[in-house]
């Protein structure tokens, strides 16, 4: 018999179904893998299992848990089950935890509710099972609050209190969603250390987790099973469009080559740029130090880093939205200085920026018409409302929409096509340089390569440049003509896309590409080549940032600070990049 | 809120048609019916006070002034508020401490003590009583739309706004202000009874509206002398008063969780 049975779930809020007749199973030991895009339900038939679902939600079917029927049960009927012999992993170990709480009390409240403990006893596993996640000082973060974690570090907490209790199913939904990808690959492998006898369901948007990882797949549609399996054979040949198309855009294989080609021109240079924050402690926070770095004409740079890296900073001290420490950004010949406001018109004109999330950027109380046609509005006041709104149609035309949406507000667009009005509105003015900050990260994969495309096509008419931050290195690959690494504030390998991948000469860039999940079964995951996580920007490390998590560290790299240096079409800034192969 | 809103509804419209019903005029004073209890026989719905004066006709005159102050008192908070805190919460910095300062001040000032003044300088005017409310509301009103724009500000359809060069005043008021919309609803019809509680205890007092005018304030007072003899002239405006402010109240809740419906997908 298998330790979880579906059958005939359905869930329903009002009309609408969001989980439609599902049917699946789970055996003891197994891991099973839930992919599908976002609103496919697939958090649903979690919640629905737990018995989470919200008050407005109705459900229908069966869900048997070692012979146990879990549907329809109370609250108090469910307590016996959930936490003890299911447990969950959220996406966001922050909203997870209660901040209120120490961390120890949070898990040792588990066994204490549960009475598998007292309370010395508990004390005594709570910390076993710290050491087990591998918390450092697992005596001394008994006592810690949440919020002196870091993301890594509270998801190990997460993982710790979800398997406290030796549970048989352990249900992690999203659980690296929130992470830095070489925090990433540590999380993953630790979950697949640690469950043992446990069987594991796996909820994720990203083929290349389940991969190597999960020995099933079951792939979800608006609320519909469409396809199970085993994984590589989903893999080596998937059964419906919809698979072909998850997969295709994890491998990426249906896009077309760069076609712009950059010429030599620089439209825009950074030179020794610097930015700092105050926190509230009025400690100073140097988010980005000494970054120097140049744009050609239509060309795509890419900034990779994680978060902290001051990719973000950086962009935003350039374009005058927070005020840069030190350095200078010359375009077209002309220094770029102060704050936005004060910058020329032609200055504004030519640079625009793409936010990551399109729900946060455009504003809820304004239809579409207004926000694609206010720039027109500042920047051409003389315009005609009759003309500006035909360039507005014809923008929006450009972006693959049509007039039928010139009345619609942010919320009643989805956020592919939401992120498509950003881009109309940064487009209209038709600007020199592009920056897209993180702009397909919250994206849907098929909905990603048609916004990926889109650029593509623009910088081909247009000769657009164009900033791509992105912390998801596959994207970065078939987008960019150069990339550039920062880590800490600092740029630390500068290259040729080709170069970068092929031979990259920095550790930690070598570190991201190997952690980046390859989507295919067949490659066993590498494990985590980075451990540790990325320190706090307060107090950065001596010398080389980077020396604390560097495999290749020596004395001098704790002393000195590298330079960026130029390594065979390169530039590096480590001591050893000219003795290291990597 | 349906109910409550009907309620306000009718009231309103009695209100502006009512004293056309009555073949009394409010100030007119009729010293054989003194101290009436309520009838139909002589027309006096809610029956006559001490100059034989018809309460029907006064109640609704009341009801009007009433309503009147607290609904022009709130706009003018309304303005007020919102210009002062959305400048305030979007500038920041120096000019948002100053300018937070200033309204700590005026809280801390002893508001009766400031009424009286007033009064005493400028002798009793309806006009003051706006300006008395309104300086005093606005300031609740500027506190909270100055928080909810250091959040908005933060957001990123701002940040855009500056890089298409928007000027600041038309970020404050095309950007800014109509996500301040459904906080700012429901905390005015939250401030309307409020404005009608202090004009009515302003007017208890005797700082409020003149002779031969009246507000409800003014006939629940007249109503407190004649207490013992004649009940009806303390119970009829003292009930309209609490039913009016009870309908603003759950106008006001009941907008509350329409506005947080809508956010909440």
């Amino acid at each position: 018999m298998s330790l979880l049975e579906v059958t005939d779930l359905t869930v329903r809020y009002g009309d609408s179904a969001v989980v439609n007749a599902v049917s699946f199973a789970v055996n003891r030991g197994e891991s099973v893998g839930i992919v599908g895009e976002s609103g496919s339900g697939k958090s649903q038939i979690a919640l629905s299992i737990l018995g989470l679902l919200p008050d407005n939600a109705t459900v229908s079917g069966s869900i048997r848990f070692d012979g146990l029927e879990l549907a329809g049960k109370t609250d108090k009927q469910l307590d016996a089950i959930r936490a003890v012999r299911i447990g969950i992993v959220f996406q966001d170990p922050m909203q997870a935890l209660n901040p209120y709480l120490r961390v120890g009390q949070q898990l040792r409240q588990i066994l204490l509710q549960h009475e598998l403990a007292n309370g010395v006893e508990a004390d005594e596993s709570v910390k076993k099972m710290l050491e087990l996640v591998g918390l450092p000082d697992p005596e001394r973060q008994f006592h810690a609050f949440p919020h002196e974690l870091s993301g890594g570090m509270r998801q190990r907490v997460m993982i710790a209190s979800a398997l406290i209790c030796e549970p048989d199913l352990l249900i992690a939904d999203e659980p690296t969603t929130a992470l830095d990808v070489t925090v990433q690959a540590q999380i993953l492998d630790l979950l697949e250390e640690l469950r043992d006898e446990t069987a594991l369901l796996l909820i994720t948007h990203d083929l290349g987790i389940v991969a190597g990882r999960c020995e099933r797949l079951l792939v979800f549609d608006e609320g519909r099973l469409v396809e199970s399996g085993a994984t590589t054979s989903i893999f080596s040949s998937p059964g419906t469009a919809h698979t072909r198309k998850l997969l295709a855009a994890a491998l990426r294989t249906d896009r077309g080559e760069i076609r712009a080609t950059a010429n030599g021109k620089t439209v825009l240079g950074v030179d020794n740029a610097s930015v700092s924050y105050r926190d509230k402690s009025k400690e100073r926070l140097v988010a980005v130090t000494d970054v120097s770095l140049s744009l050609r004409e239509a060309e795509t740079l890419a900034i990779v880093g994680e978060s902290g890296s001051g990719k973000s900073s950086l962009v935003r001290g350039l374009l005058g939205l927070i005020p840069m420490r030190a350095g200078r950004v010359v375009y077209a010949g002309e220094p770029l200085e102060g704050p936005v406001q004060f910058r020329s018109a032609a200055q504004r004109r030519d640079l625009q920026l793409i936010f990551q999330d399109p729900a946060s950027a455009l504003n809820p109380q304004m239809r579409v018409q207004t926000i694609v046609g206010e720039p027109l509005l500042v920047h051409e006041p003389a315009m005609s409302s009759d003309t500006r709104n035909e360039s507005v149609v014809s923008i929006l035309n450009k972006v693959g929409l049509d007039e039928s949406y010139l009345r619609r507000f942010p919320h009643q667009l989805s956020g592919g096509q939401a992120q498509r009005i950003a881009i109309a509105r940064a487009l209209i003015l038709e600007p020199k340089i592009l920056i897209c900050d993180e702009a397909v990260a919250a994206l849907d994969g098929s909905v990603r390569e048609q916004v990926l495309e889109l650029l593509n096509d623009v910088q081909c008419d247009t000769g657009l440049s164009i900033i791509f931050i992105s912390h998801d290195l596959a994207v970065v690959r078939s987008v960019s003509h150069r990339v550039a690494v920062m880590y800490l504030g600092q740029l630390v390998e500068v290259a040729n896309t080709a170069n970068l991948f092929s031979s990259p000469r920095h550790p930690y860039t070598k570190a991201l590409i190997e952690a980046s999940p390859v989507p295919d079964p067949l490659v066993a995951p590498a494990s985590a080549p980075l451990k540790g996580e990325v320190p706090s920007l307060l107090t950065p490390p001596s010398g080389c940032v980077f020396h604390p998590r560097c495999v290749f560290a020596q004395s001098e790299c704790s002393n000195k600070r590298p330079s960026l240096r130029e390594y065979g079409g390169s530039r590096v800034s480590c001591h050893r990049a000219a003795e290291l192969e990597l | 809120m349906k109910k409550s809103g009907g309620i306000l509804l009718f009231i309103l419209v009695m209100a502006i048609v009512g004293p056309w019903l009555s073949p009394h005029d409010y100030q007119d004073t009729n010293f054989d019916a003194i101290l009436n209890a309520p009838s139909f026989a002589g027309v006096h719905f809610f029956g006559t006070d001490d100059l034989g004066r018809d309460l029907f006709v006064r109640t609704m005159l009341g009801i009007r002034i009433t309503l009147l102050v607290a609904i022009v008192a709130s706009l003018v908070s309304l303005v007020i508020g919102v210009t002062y805190g959305a400048v305030a919460g979007y500038v920041g910095g120096r000019v948002d401490a100053v300018m937070m300062r200033f309204v700590d001040t005026l809280y801390a000032l002893p508001f009766i003590f400031f009424v009286i003044l007033l009064m005493v300088v400028f002798e009793r005017n309806f006009f003051l009583i706006f300006v008395a409310i309104g300086a005093i509301n606005w300031l609740d009103m500027a506190r909270i739309v100055r928080g909810q724009t250091l959040s908005l500000r933060e957001r990123e359809f701002v940040d855009a706004a500056r890089l298409t060069g928007v000027s600041t005043a038309r970020i404050i008021f095309r950007h800014i202000a109509p996500n301040l919309l459904g906080i700012v609803v429901v905390y005015v019809t939250l401030t309307i009874p409020q404005a009608i509680l202090v004009e009515s205890f302003l007017s208890f007092l005797g700082l409020g509206i003149q002779e031969p005018q009246t507000s409800l304030g003014s006939l629940v007072d007249g109503g407190v002398n004649q207490m013992e003899g004649a009940s009806w002239m303390l119970l009829i405006p003292a009930a309209l008063l609490a039913l009016i402010l009870m309908c603003f109240n759950f106008l006001g809740d009941a907008l509350r969780d329409f506005f947080d419906a809508r956010k909440s997908p």
